[in-house]
This record gives C-alpha cells, structure tokens and sequence, in this order.
C-alpha cells in the first residue's frame, strides 16, 4: 500500500510538472490575445463603428 | 486509512490543476516598459494614419512599417514620414522584444514578432496596404 501511494505521489509530480513544462513552449494564444489587445489601444479600435460595442468581454476569453 | 489518505493527496493535486492552468493563460504586457512604448506609438498613430490611408505607409509581413511609396506623400512631408516610419519600426521591435523579456522568455521574441505581424494586418482598415507572403503589397 504504502509503495502504490508512493508510486501515485510520483505519478501526480510528473503531471503536475508537465503543466509547468508546457509553459515553456510559446504560448500562441495568449501571445495573439496580448497582440490584439496591444494593436486595439494602439490603433484605438474600441470604439469603432459608433456606437459603443456591446458589452465586449475584454477580460475573458 | 492508507487509500484514504492517498484519494485525499488526488484530491488536494488535483485541486491545484486549475490554478496552474491559469497562470499560464495570459501574457505580462503590463510593465512600464511596454506602457510607455505602447504610448509613443499610440501618439504617433494618429501622425500615421492617414499615410496608411493614403496608401503610402504599408504594413510590412514581418511586423513592421514601410513606406512604400513616397510619390503619394507631398515633397514636404515626405522626410517626416521617413522619420515616423523609422520611429515606429524601432517602437515596434523594442515592444516585440519586452513583452519576451517581460515574461522571462527573451527567446519568444521572434514568435511574438511573428504573432504581430498576423495581427495588424489581421485589424488594419479597409483601404490601407500590406505585404502578403510573398512579399507583393496587396489593399485590404
């Protein structure tokens, strides 16, 4: 019992780690997210087309 | 007592998933460095605008700005847009490069490059130039 919890508790540490590992790749959606929000002040996009928009879920997605 | 140990150490790491998975979601682009380049290129935005209107400014496939013909800028003006040109692409490089820094990944500076690169023309206006893969300018 106690070496199948151990083998569990290493098993869970490697998982975990590979979580924290993938942080090392480039992360592609969040680069593009930070981009548009860059681009949108930069360029001042908020407010296009008139009236304001619709509530724009800026902070989620 | 030992299984209900071990659901409860699954349980306790599993519960941490989530955690992790949110601190990878986002990129830093809150520094005082980005700010203050973001800044700059916003006041010089609106100098530029209408030299991407006009067709004169393009958006260059890798990430940058170019005037692409000087012939539609009067004879006067013409040296100043060369400046905010090359004023923008040093901008433009230099926020490239701290957002890398700024999430501790300086090697992620050509990705993010790239990933701007999409975006602007991605978001440019109706009417204003860019380079396509190949590097010919095409009009959005």
């Amino acid at each position: 019992m106690k070496k199948l919890s151990m083998v569990a508790a290493v098993l869970l540490a490697s998982s975990v780690s590979a979580c924290v590992t993938i942080n090392i790749y480039f992360p592609a959606a969040a680069a593009e997210k930070a981009a548009d929000k860059i681009i949108d002040e930069v360029w001042q996009l908020q407010n296009q087309g008139g009236a304001p928009a619709p509530a724009k879920p800026n902070e989620q997605k | 007592m030992h299984s209900q140990n071990l659901r409860l150490w699954v349980v306790a790491m599993l519960l941490w998933l989530p955690v992790l998975a949110f601190a990878a979601a986002d990129l830093e682009i809150n520094t005082p460095a980005i700010s203050s380049l973001k800044m700059a290129m916003q006041s010089r935005h609106s100098q530029l605008a209408s030299h991407y209107a006009s067709g004169a400014v393009g958006l260059t496939r890798d990430g940058l700005v170019a005037l692409r013909d000087a012939a539609l800028v009067p004879l006067a003006q013409r040296q100043a847009v060369g400046s905010l040109v090359a004023a923008e692409n040093q901008d433009r490089k230099a926020l490239y490069r701290e957002i890398a820094r700024a999430n501790g990944h300086p090697e992620w500076e050509e990705e993010i490059h790239s990933t701007f690169a999409q975006r602007w023309v991605q978001k440019a206006a109706p009417g204003w130039w860019y380079q396509n893969h190949g590097g010919a300018w095409v009009k959005k």
